[in-house]
């Protein structure tokens, strides 16, 4: 009986474990900044969503192109309307995953690098991504955080010709995510 | 024969939450864990948003009259008007162009929703201030309205010097006031249409018979020919009365050519005034004679407050 509690309350500890594997954001963050000799523009985005698996390394972004603030309110509607047609498509998501999630000592505290691969939907088009980042542990808070380039082109976003001077072929894409265990119910 | 069966009992239920049993069905609900669609979760979590119309036009003025768009907040408008004389003056007025109006204004946008404005024309020598103001805004998704409402009051003050000295002339006389109502939507991403209820009133009148107040229905829209361009059209229908028996309703049809910072409106219309009070209700150009202005808005934006 004695070894009947025990497996039992094992079991139900490795069941619990089980349940903290997810870690979510609705606060995430990712800045675009595009770098040209004319002007600088940058966007800020506070209201980005991502799940991260932390058993396997399976790592979901989403967030919607209108929530991307300029310094500029004309920026902002030239966005939105003439490049990346936020009505078209109102949303960008990546999905992917850290392919050596296996070196990560999750239990440890520490900054960890990593290489996240996937696919990254930007303007209603795919791209493969593979993205060189980190993960740092520190108790119970799981931060990821990486820089990338994104060529406009490769996803079909025009630039025209008369703000072609203004505007880099190339941004940089920065992601910095602060992720809490996600608990099914708390919702 | 209690014990054993109390035994089997025990071996049973142990069978059943055995170690092995158990870790079977984990791994099961792992792999079912595994396969389940984080993309889906996450939508899961997502809140429907709500979905303004923005961009409904590409400029503050629709051509000679206002449109629902404002500056943003914290950003200064600069805009240049002219309008050329008729076309039907032949090659003697270069068509109009030897004749020039314009109008030098600015506005500023105090709040995304609230916008003031100053301007200064040659017509009459006219000053003009406005209010904007946007009651609703058009949107979808979580909330839905189906219009923008846009709430507009100039005041111009015609500054020309007395005709006639000895007369009696008063400060007041001097004044027009125009309140409009702007209802607009955006039916997808080519076609926009506005709605103008108007009234102008003029404290003074040339003769009795005319009237001080005047009431026009004016309709507009703009039909998106590519990312940067688009066509409009602006029409103001005077309702019946001393004006409307005198004057021509105001029509025009022009280009919007917007690039980074600037738009550059093109039009031909059948009106010389650039503020309501002369253009709605003082309009004589007639277009099937050839009464047609050249004319032209420049725009362009300055952002003074950085978000």
């Amino acid at each position: 009986m004695k070894q009947f509690i025990l497996i039992f309350s094992i079991l139900l500890l490795g069941a619990s474990t089980l349940f903290a594997q997810k870690q979510l954001t609705r606060t995430g963050k990712i800045v675009f900044l595009s770098e040209t000799p004319v002007e600088n523009i940058e966007a800020v985005h506070n209201q980005v969503t991502s799940i991260f698996n932390t058993e396997n390394g399976d790592l979901v972004f989403s967030l919607l192109m209108k929530g991307f603030q300029f310094e500029k309110e004309l920026m902002q509607e030239h966005f939105n309307e003439k490049y990346v047609e936020s009505d078209k498509f109102p949303k960008s998501t990546f999905k992917g995953s850290i392919s050596n999630i296996a070196d990560v000592d999750l239990s440890k505290d520490g900054t960890y690098p990593v290489k996240v691969e996937g696919s990254l939907i930007i303007h209603g088009v795919t791209q493969p991504v593979s993205v060189d980042g980190t993960l740092t542990i520190k108790g119970e808070n799981i931060t990821a955080e990486a820089t990338f380039p994104v060529v406009l082109a490769d996803y079909k976003v025009e630039i025209p010709s008369v703000v072609r001077d203004n505007i880099a072929q190339e941004v940089s894409i920065h992601v910095l995510m602060n992720y809490e265990p996600f608990k099914k119910s708390g919702k | 024969m209690k014990q054993l069966r109390l035994l089997l009992l025990f071996l049973s239920f142990a069978t059943l939450l055995s170690p092995a049993t158990l870790f079977a069905q984990v791994e099961e609900e792992k792999e079912q864990e595994e396969e389940e669609d984080l993309m889906a979760m996450l939508e899961d979590l997502e809140e429907e948003p709500v979905n303004y119309a923005f961009a409904t036009f590409k400029g503050v003025r629709l051509i000679n009259s206002h449109s629902i768009e404002m500056p943003g907040e914290g950003v200064l408008q600069m805009m240049i008007s002219h309008r050329f004389g008729r076309v039907n003056g032949g090659p003697y007025e270069f068509f109009g162009l030897d004749q020039a109006n314009m109008r030098l204004g600015f506005e500023y946008g105090i709040k995304p929703w609230l916008c003031v404005g100053i301007g200064r024309s040659n017509v009459f020598k006219t000053y003009d201030s406005f209010l904007k103001v946007r009651l609703f805004r058009q949107k979808s998704g979580a909330e839905s309205f189906p219009f923008t409402i846009v709430a507009y009051s100039n005041m111009a003050a015609n500054t020309l010097r007395a005709a006639d000295p000895e007369a009696e002339n008063r400060l007041v006389h001097r004044f027009a006031y125009t309140h409009q109502l702007m209802i607009a939507r955006k039916f997808g991403e080519r076609l926009s249409l506005q709605l103008m209820p108007t009234m102008v009133h003029r404290n003074l009148v040339g003769t009795p018979v005319e009237q001080n107040d005047v009431f026009a229905i004016g309709a507009g829209g703009r039909v998106k020919v590519s990312k940067s361009v688009t066509i409009n059209f602006e029409y103001f229908y005077l309702l019946p009365g001393h004006t409307a028996d005198n004057f021509e309703n105001s029509l025009s049809v022009g280009v919007d050519i917007e690039t980074g910072g600037h738009v550059f409106q093109l039009m031909f219309t059948n009106s010389m005034g650039m503020s309501e009070n002369l253009f709605i209700p003082q309009t004589t150009g007639d277009w099937l004679a050839g009464d047609i202005h050249l004319g032209f808005n420049l725009g362009r934006v300055f952002t003074v407050k950085r978000k």
